[in-house]
């Protein structure tokens, strides 16, 4: 009899293919959406691309295959039900078995090294490695989205602790100036992540969150930082990087920010990047073992 | 905007016809290469076991499956950002004889003058796009360096392989130069 563990760990393991295979709908509406522009827009090669990227996603469903070689550093964002009473740490090393047997069983292309050494460890699994964001909830299953993260996008991190007196003037300007720095690195169209506020590590985190677990289309509940989206993602797409840096008017097909408070002297502001495949997988796990999957969002 | 079907090995003259946004598709052999390849080639100065002389190169670690015969298969061959390995591209065109680097994201300002003086060109892929990308690669051909797997010296036979444009070209001109000017000019005069 297959116990709750079993069902996380395989449902885990599925996660991390879905995730390289079936891109989220939301991140599809809002690529034919940047397609449109372009061709209004009369710029050939970001509708080229733009077109090159749907036929991608295309091709992947038809041959059931991976939509990018980048496998990236697997993270796992779970949300554990209290009332489901479980060993977390139990469900913490079922995870890490998911993502050996998800590259062991496809083969998936290994990429976890040491950070000096350089050696691979052949798993997809190391220190630190996956990448388990835990939370909670008063309910009665288990949540986990799973993102591969690559590294083309992720490699385009940004922190800066601003001066309060910097103010809203310089979070716009800092983030603009990562976007210039991004340019055509990150695989634009991309998803701007934001974090604002808290400490260093913690802006990070909301960066992160906002990149590759918020579904494009979606606003932060806070009006003003709602507004504050709206105007850097109109503000990216007049700089004219284009699809995949060659030019044209979809930079960007969503700023998402998330945000904490901070200290009196504190103003910090990340920025993470996610590429144009906005990849994650979702699934929720009753009690009862039956699993509800979500297309990147529950 | 034109569009060139090419073969390999390219000769100067191919390149040198190239304007930047024409698009190309290449038939052929290719090659792959990634950090660590070209880490060995370049700072420990190991000259590459294949002759490169008109070659394609294509920024890349595939994802392959090992088969009881020693050959590898395809799983997974996409492109990784350029710019990362830029100090590298000088080297693979002026003294290897490289006429075409394939990678995404872009070279720098070296890359693009070593370009112009020997005549070489910077192909742009959609990132990502890596389903395509392993339909028109037919074969893995041949592996060296396995020991540096997945950063192996790779030889790819490609078939329709693209589309590739044309973003840095033999004349001294990069598209990515130019957005980006543009794009410096344009955050100058935001209102923020």
């Amino acid at each position: 009899m297959p116990t709750i563990y079993d069902a996380i760990e395989t449902v885990a393991r599925d996660l991390y293919w879905m995730a390289l295979k079936d891109i989220p709908e939301d991140v599809r509406a809002a690529l034919r959406v940047g397609l449109q522009a372009e061709q209004r827009e009369g710029n050939g090669t970001a509708e080229h691309v733009l077109f090159t990227i749907l036929e991608n996603i295309k091709t992947a469903d038809e041959h059931n295959t991976l939509v990018c070689q980048d496998t990236g550093l697997p993270v796992y964002k779970v949300v554990v039900g209290s009332r489901m009473a479980l060993d977390v740490p139990e469900v913490k090393a079922r995870i890490r078995r998911a993502c050996e047997r998800a590259t062991a069983e496809y083969p998936l292309r290994s990429n976890t090294v040491h950070p000096l050494t350089r050696k691979h460890t052949g798993t997809n699994t190391g220190q630190g490695i996956p990448i388990i964001k835990l939370d909670f909830s008063d309910s009665d299953r288990i949540e986990i989205t799973m993102a591969p993260k690559g590294s083309g996008s992720e490699n385009m991190s940004f922190l800066k602790m601003l001066n309060p007196s910097e103010g809203l003037k310089g979070i716009k300007k800092f983030v603009l100036q990562c976007i210039f720095e991004s340019g055509a690195k990150p695989c634009p169209p991309m998803i701007v992540g934001i974090g604002l506020g808290g400490t260093s590590d913690v802006a990070m985190q909301l960066a992160k969150e906002a990149s590759t677990f918020r579904k494009i289309g979606s606003t932060n509940a806070d009006p003003e930082v709602a507004a504050l989206e709206r105007e850097l993602l109109d503000h990216i797409n007049q700089t004219g990087i284009g699809p995949q840096g060659l030019g044209g008017a979809t930079t960007a097909m969503a700023v998402n920010i998330e945000w904490a408070h901070t200290h009196i002297s504190h103003n910090p502001v990340a920025v993470n990047i996610q590429c144009w495949r906005g990849e994650r997988a979702s699934a929720a796990i009753a009690a009862d073992g039956k699993v509800t999957y979500g297309n990147g969002a529950l | 905007m034109a569009h060139y079907k090419l073969t390999t090995p390219l000769t100067e003259a191919d390149v040198r016809q190239l304007r930047l946004e024409d698009t190309v598709t290449i038939d052929g052999t290719i090659f792959g290469i990634r950090d660590a390849t070209q880490i060995r080639i370049f700072d420990h100065g190991v000259a590459p076991p294949a002759d490169l002389t008109g070659g394609v190169c294509l920024h890349t670690a595939p994802g392959v499956k090992k088969m009881p015969d020693g050959r590898y298969e395809k799983i997974c061959i996409g492109t990784t950002t350029s710019t990362r390995m830029d100090r590298f591209v000088p080297g693979l065109v002026e003294q290897y004889g490289v006429r075409a680097v394939v990678g995404k994201g872009g070279v720098l300002e070296g890359s693009i003058q070593a370009m112009q003086r020997v005549g070489a060109v910077y192909l742009a892929i959609v990132g990502g796009a890596a389903a395509l990308e392993t339909l028109q690669i037919e074969e893995i051909e041949e592996v060296w360096w396995e020991d540096l797997m997945p950063e192996c010296l790779w030889k790819f036979r490609v078939k329709d392989f693209g589309p590739l444009f044309v973003a840095v070209d033999s004349h001294g001109n990069s598209h990515y130069r130019a957005v980006q000017e543009r794009a410096a000019a344009r955050i100058a005069a935001l209102e923020l």
